[in-house]
C-alpha cells in the first residue's frame, strides 16, 4: 500500500508520473519539494504489473519464453537467454556449442542496444536530443539484424529450451560484421559530444553517487554497481554460454555517479563490440539444439514421415518438458544487471512457482536516497542512468 | 515637421517588417525542425509543398483547429492576457532595430529603421523585460505546479542574465557613445587603425561573448531552456496551454530570437554594415573606390543585415541541437558569480582603452 507523509509543513508534493515524460514507463514518483530542492521523495511501483510470475505456473517451460520478451522490453533477447538458461539447469543439459555461441552474440548485441537505449534517453532527459538520433539510427541496424535473425524486432521469442529456435541466416556474419563497423562511429559521435562536455560533466559529475558499501546493501548490479568500482560482472564470476571462451574487460567507475555509470555503459558498449568480433569469427558449425526427443522439437520431416517422430512431436506439445522436482536460481548479466529466474519444479509440466529477480527493483529502491537533498534535474538524471525499465520492475 | 508621404512611408515599412518578422517566425519553426534533422541524419518535415516549405501554414491551421482548454481551476483572465503578453513585446521590440543606411530621397531622409529612437537599446531592454512577465504570470494562471515551477525558473533566470546582459551592453555604449541603434550600426562602419572595421566583435570582444550568453539565456534557448525543460517540468510555463495560446508562446519564443540575433548583429557585427561600403559605394583604404547608386547600396546593406541576422539564428538552433541543458542552481551561478564579475570587468577594460585613446 502506497502512503506518503510530508516531512515539513512548509513544502510542495509534486507528483512525477505515472505518466511522466522522464519516467519512460509507468512509474510514480512523489517528491517533497523546498522550491527545487527535494525534501523526501517516495515510489510506487506497480502500475505495469501484468501477473508473469504467476502466469508461468500455467504455462509450459517453452510457453513462457514469449513473456519473458515482455519484461525487459528494451532488451528482450536477453531475458529469452537467461530463462533458458535456468530451466536448462534445472534439466541438466548443456546446449551445443554453436547455440551458446550464437545466444552470446545476440545477447551482447542486445546489451548494445540496452545500453544505446540507456544512455540516449538519460541524456535526452537532460536536454541533449541529437545524441539520442544519433543512438537510435545503431539501435534500428541492430533491430533490423534481429528481425533478420529471429523474425521479430522487438518481441523475439528468440531462445528454446535447450538452444535455440531456428539456426540464424546464413549470411549472419557478414551482417553482424557491418554492426561492429558501423556502431563504433556512433558511440565515437556521442563520446565527442558528451564525455568532455563541461556541461554535460557539470550535470553528471557527483550526481546520484552511491558508496560501494551502501550500493552492495541495497543489492545493485550491473553498471551501476560496477560504476562504484566493484568489477562485479557474472559473465567473468560464473561464466555461462562460453563467455569464458572470450577476451572482454570489465569497466568501473569511481564514485559510482551518474557520470560514471555513462562511462561504465560506454565502455561497456565497446567491450561486448569486442566479444561479438571474437565470437563470429569463432562460431562454430553444427545442431543449434540439443538432441534430446523429451526437450527439443524434432524437425518436420521426421514428424511426418515417422511413427517416432510424430509421437515425440505430439507428447512435446501435449505435456510438455517434464523437469525432475527441485529448485534451481540461475543469474545472468544482463545490461541493468543481475537477472535471475528461481524455478521451483514439483515434475509437473507447468513450473509450481517462478520468480524474477529483476536488476531494475534493487536500483530504483536506492532512488529516493540519491536524489534526498538534490534538484529536480538530478532527479530526472539519476533515475534515466539507473535505467529503471517499469515492464522488469513490475512484471 | 511631419509630412504626410513621410508618414505613410514609415507606416508601410511597420507594415513591411511586421510581415517579414512574422513570416521569418513561421519559417523559423520550420527552419528548426529542417536543421536539427539534418544533424540528426533525419529528414524533418518535407512533405507539405515542395521541401516542406507550407509546413508553417499547415502548423497554423492545424494550432487554430485544436480546442482551447482552459483548466477549470485556472485564472482565467491571467491565463488569456499571459500568451498576449508574451508575444506583443517580442514583436514590438523590433520596432528600433535598424537595417540599413539613411536613405536620401530628395525632400526627405528615410531611416531603415520603424522608429529611430533616442533610447533604441533602453527601449529593447525595457520591453523585452515585459516579456517575461508572461511567462511568469502563464506559469502562475494555469494552477499548475509544473507550470509555476517553471514559471519561477524563468523568473530567476531574468534577473540574473538581464543584469550581465545590460553591463555587457554598457561596454558597446562607452565606446560608441550613443543609444540609438542607428548610430551605433553607423559607427561601426568607421575603420581602426585604417583598415580594421570598428565591430563590436573587435572592439568588445569580452562582451560580446558575455553578450550572447545572455541572449541565449534571456530567450529561453538551449543550454538555458530550463523553464520549458519537457523532460523534467513536462512543458514548463505553457504546459496547460493548448491551441494558438500555445501558439503565441513559441512565437513569441521565435520573435525573441530574432530580435536577439537582430541585436547580436547590430551592436557586434556591424549591423546593416558591409566593410568598407559607404552611401556612395565601395571605398577601399589606400585602393580607390567602387562607385554604386544608392539604391543598390540599400539592397546590399539590407541583404547583409539579412545575412548576419541568419547567420545568428542558424548558431541558436545549432547550439540548440548540441548541448545539454543547465541545472537550475549551475545557471544561476553562471549568471551572477561568473558573468556579471566577467561584464564589470569589461567595463572597467574598457573605460581604460578609452581613456588611453585606444578606442
Amino acid at each position: 500500500m502506497f502512503s506518503f507523509e510530508r516531512k515539513r509543513k512548509d513544502t510542495m508534493v509534486l507528483n512525477m508520473g505515472p505518466s511522466h515524460n522522464a519516467t519512460h514507463g509507468t512509474l510514480r514518483i512523489v517528491l517533497e519539494l523546498d522550491g527545487e530542492i527535494i525534501v523526501n521523495a517516495s515510489l510506487e511501483i506497480g502500475y505495469l504489473h501484468r501477473g508473469i510470475e504467476k502466469m508461468a505456473e500455467h504455462r509450459t517451460y517453452n510457453g513462457f519464453i514469449p513473456l519473458t520478451d515482455r519484461m525487459n522490453y528494451v532488451s528482450p533477447i536477453m531475458n529469452n537467454v537467461s530463462y533458458a538458461l535456468a530451466v536448462e539447469k534445472l534439466l541438466g543439459i548443456e546446449v551445443p556449442k554453436r547455440a551458446q555461441y550464437i545466444r552470446v552474440i545476440m545477447n551482447e548485441i542486445t546489451r548494445i542496444a540496452d545500453h544505446l537505449v540507456a544512455i540516449g534517453t538519460n541524456v535526452v532527459d537532460m536536454g541533449a536530443l541529437t545524441n539520442y538520433f544519433y543512438f537510435f539510427k545503431e539501435r534500428e541496424r541492430i533491430y533490423d539484424l534481429i528481425e533478420k535473425s529471429v523474425g521479430a524486432r522487438l518481441t523475439t521469442t528468440f531462445t528454446r529450451i535447450g538452444g535455440i529456435a531456428r539456426d540464424v541466416q546464413p549470411d549472419f556474419a557478414h551482417d553482424v560484421k557491418v554492426l561492429l563497423t558501423e556502431i563504433p562511429k556512433s558511440i565515437r559521435d556521442v563520446d565527442k559530444l558528451l564525455t568532455k562536455n563541461r556541461i554535460f560533466m557539470d550535470r553528471t559529475m557527483g550526481v546520484g553517487a552511491i558508496t560501494q558499501e551502501r550500493a552492495l546493501e541495497y543489492g545493485f548490479t550491473g553498471p551501476a554497481l560496477r560504476a562504484t568500482g566493484l568489477p562485479w560482472d557474472l559473465r567473468k564470476k560464473q561464466p555461462y554460454s562460453s563467455y569464458e571462451d572470450f577476451q572482454f574487460d570489465v569497466p568501473t567507475g569511481e564514485n559510482g555517479d551518474t557520470y560514471d555509470r555513462y562511462l561504465v555503459r560506454m565502455e561497456e558498449m565497446r567491450q561486448s563490440l569486442r566479444i561479438i568480433e571474437q565470437a563470429i569469427d569463432r562460431l562454430p558449425d553444427g545442431p543449434v539444439s540439443v538432441d534430446d526427443p523429451h526437450i527439443t522439437l524434432p524437425p518436420k520431416e521426421e514428424v511426418y514421415n515417422t511413427m517416432e517422430g510424430l509421437i515425440h512431436h505430439f507428447m512435446l506439445i501435449m505435456y510438455g518438458i517434464k523437469a525432475k522436482p527441485g529448485y534451481v536460481y540461475f543469474g545472468t548479466e544482463v545490461a541493468n544487471g543481475e537477472l535471475g529466474f528461481y524455478i521451483v519444479s514439483d515434475g509437473e509440466q507447468y513450473p509450481y512457482r517462478l520468480k524474477v529477480r529483476p536488476p531494475c527493483f534493487a536500483l530504483f529502491q536506492a532512488f529516493p536516497e540519491m536524489v534526498r537533498g538534490r534538484l529536480i534535474s538530478d532527479a530526472i538524471a539519476i533515475l534515466g542512468s539507473l535505467n529503471i525499465v517499469a515492464g522488469e520492475l513490475d512484471r | 515637421m511631419v509630412d504626410h508621404v513621410t508618414v505613410l512611408i514609415y507606416a508601410l515599412m511597420c507594415v513591411v517588417v511586421f510581415a517579414v518578422l512574422l513570416t521569418t517566425v513561421a519559417f523559423l519553426t520550420l527552419a528548426e525542425r529542417r536543421i536539427s534533422a539534418f544533424m540528426q541524419d533525419r529528414l524533418g518535415p518535407n512533405r507539405v509543398g515542395p521541401w516542406g516549405l507550407l509546413q508553417p501554414v499547415a502548423d497554423g491551421i492545424k494550432f487554430i483547429m485544436k480546442e482551447d482548454i482552459v483548466p477549470r481551476e485556472a485564472n482565467r483572465l491571467l491565463y488569456i492576457v499571459a500568451p498576449l503578453m508574451t508575444i506583443v513585446p517580442a514583436l514590438l521590440t523590433f520596432a528600433v532595430v535598424p537595417f540599413g543606411h539613411d536613405l536620401f530621397l530628395p525632400g526627405r531622409v528615410i531611416n531603415f529603421q520603424i522608429a529611430n529612437f533616442n533610447v533604441g537599446i533602453l527601449y529593447i531592454f525595457a520591453i523585452a523585460a515585459m516579456g517575461i512577465f508572461g511567462i511568469i504570470i502563464g506559469g502562475w494562471a494555469s494552477n499548475n505546479k509544473y507550470s509555476l515551477l517553471g514559471g519561477l525558473r524563468s523568473a530567476s533566470q531574468f534577473i540574473s542574465y538581464e543584469i550581465a546582459m545590460s553591463l555587457a551592453v554598457i561596454g558597446v555604449l562607452m565606446v560608441y557613445g550613443s543609444l540609438r541603434l542607428n548610430n551605433i550600426a553607423q559607427y561601426q562602419g568607421s575603420l581602426w587603425f585604417g583598415f580594421l572595421p570598428k565591430w563590436g566583435i573587435l572592439v568588445q570582444p569580452l562582451g560580446f561573448i558575455i553578450f550572447i550568453v545572455s541572449v541565449y539565456a534571456e530567450t529561453n534557448r538551449v543550454p538555458f531552456d530550463l523553464p520549458e525543460a519537457e523532460a523534467e517540468l513536462v512543458g514548463g510555463y505553457h504546459t496547460e496551454y493548448s491551441s494558438m495560446k500555445f501558439a503565441f508562446f513559441f512565437m513569441g519564443e521565435y520573435a525573441n530570437m530574432i530580435t536577439a540575433s537582430a541585436l547580436l548583429a547590430t551592436l557586434y557585427f556591424g549591423g546593416w554594415q558591409v566593410p568598407y561600403l559607404h552611401n556612395i559605394g565601395f571605398i577601399f583604404p589606400g585602393m580607390g573606390m567602387l562607385a554604386m547608386p544608392q539604391w543598390l547600396v540599400a539592397i546590399i546593406e539590407v541583404l547583409s543585415f539579412a545575412v548576419k541576422v541568419g547567420f545568428f539564428l542558424f548558431l541558436f538552433l545549432w547550439v540548440r541541437w548540441t548541448l545539454p541543458r543547465f541545472r537550475f542552481d549551475q545557471l544561476t551561478d553562471l549568471g551572477w558569480k561568473v558573468l556579471i564579475p566577467l561584464a564589470l570587468l569589461n567595463v572597467v577594460i574598457t573605460a581604460v582603452l578609452i581613456v588611453l585613446r585606444v578606442l
